[in-house]
């Protein structure tokens, strides 16, 4: 139920802050057509309201300019100014640089904060834990899952020196971002009651530095990732009956696979995926409010027809900078957290959870026996390379 | 072992140049949301 709620919290948030929901237009006589309790209480509910009678409400554009020293003895009110503020309307100038400066309100900056500190934190320990529990669970139920055959006592080498430097390369670098970045994401909660906010401090600005900085190792080894291994992780014939007996959990024995099995082609297409998207949100949190994409991701989406197909209006392609940065955060925290998750699953496969296939990163080595259980196509091939000859489809 | 100990000492590398040498070629969140006129010592 949790992944569940987890998408319909993210699409309620979504659409509370991405649409505009078409209402019938409140009673506002009894405040003379400005905000009624009703409206304040909405708004703190986090419930979506049309706000065009504030947004629209900036004075007389004929009048005074707002910006003028006499603005307010002319078409504009300090309430129409203060409007203008909110809604970027009015003519703002700092002395401080960059896109943002101008933006001196920001109404969703609430919205994501709520959600940030609630739902995100709230499902992201559900994901976590529950992986970490669905796995030790499986690991008493199941147990090592061993070399059925006898050994053969010699090896087959499955990795090159170039592919187990870019795994480790990108896993070294995954494992401190993801610790380093649960650190930003519950060290409040977490750290703050445990260790005190002055030790959460330095651990928070150790783990910003290093989170920063170690980025760029986890993107050059995603690419490395990425050139070395896409060919062998094409989806073919044999990965539907891989997954139809559940890699050997259904109907016992081992389903025949390539150099890659469908699980781990999955586990390589999730990592690529989420791992591009973490990367990207990442560019655009290390660069603020240098490389907006949210608005053209919206407008693409918008284009598709789905947005509107599910709640009738098109996404807001109109974002303030804050705002661009806040959907940058969130997709980055949702992909880091949905990967984490995974990664578990991978790391536990790869080291407790099968006798043998540590080796093939640790060593490159794997033992013959158990390359034939578990990569029998694979190492058909190998031989028939070995013995110069193409091997039998 | 020898790719997986390269691995990290090229990430330990990697992480300590971006570290202290992006911030020099003017990628620094100083640089970027600061003035002039701004005394940042």
């Amino acid at each position: 139920m949790a992944p569940i709620r987890l998408i319909l919290t993210v699409l309620a948030f979504a659409l509370m802050t991405g649409f505009a929901h078409a209402q019938e237009t409140p009673d506002r006589s009894s405040t003379g057509g400005a905000q009624t309790l009703e409206d304040i209480m909405a708004r703190q509910k986090q419930l979506t309201i049309d706000d065009s009678f504030r947004s629209d409400a900036l004075g007389d554009p004929e009048g005074q300019p707002l910006d003028d020293q006499l603005g307010t003895r002319g078409g504009a009110s300090d309430a129409e100014l203060w409007r203008g503020l909110r809604y970027g309307a009015a003519n703002i100038t700092t002395s401080s640089r960059g896109p943002a400066a101008t933006t001196l309100i920001q109404d969703g900056g609430m919205a994501w904060l709520e959600f940030r500190q609630g739902p995100l934190q709230q499902y992201g320990s559900y994901l976590i834990g529950g992986t970490l529990l669905a796995l030790a669970l499986f690991y008493l139920i199941r147990g090592k899952i061993r070399i059925d055959g006898p050994k053969t006592g010699t090896t087959i080498l499955r990795f090159k020196s170039i592919e187990r430097f870019a795994h480790w390369m990108l896993a070294g670098s995954f494992l401190i971002l993801g610790l380093t970045g649960l650190v930003s994401l519950f060290g409040r909660k977490v750290i703050i009651p445990w260790l005190g906010h002055d030790s959460f401090s330095t651990i928070a600005i150790a783990s910003k530095w290093v989170h920063n900085n170690i980025s760029w190792g986890f993107i050059i080894a995603l690419v490395m990732i990425f050139v070395l291994w896409v060919v062998h992780n094409l989806p073919d014939r044999t990965d539907i009956k891989w997954l139809l007996k559940g890699g050997g959990i259904f109907g016992g024995g081992h389903p025949p696979a390539k150099k890659f099995n469908a699980g781990q082609k999955l586990i390589f297409w999730s990592v690529i995926v989420f791992g591009s998207v973490i990367s990207a949100t990442g560019l655009s949190l290390l660069f603020p409010f240098e490389l907006p994409a949210f608005a053209t991701v919206f407008d693409l989406a918008n284009a598709t027809g789905l947005p509107q197909s599910i709640n009738g209006v098109a996404l807001n392609t109109t974002l303030a900078p804050h705002e661009d940065m806040q959907f940058a955060q969130l997709s980055h925290s949702i992909a880091s957290l949905i990967l984490i998750a995974i990664i578990f699953a991978h790391i536990y496969i790869g080291s407790v959870g099968m006798e043998g296939a540590y080796d093939a990163m640790a060593s490159g080595e794997v033992e013959k026996q158990w390359a034939r259980e578990h990569h029998s196509l694979w190492v058909e091939e190998v031989e028939a390379k070995e013995a110069g000859q193409t091997p039998a489809e | 072992m020898k790719p997986m100990l390269a691995a990290f000492a090229v990430l330990a590398l990697i992480t300590v140049v971006a570290g202290f040498g992006l911030p020099e070629i003017g990628f620094s969140a100083q640089e970027q949301g600061s003035g002039d006129a701004v005394r940042l010592n």
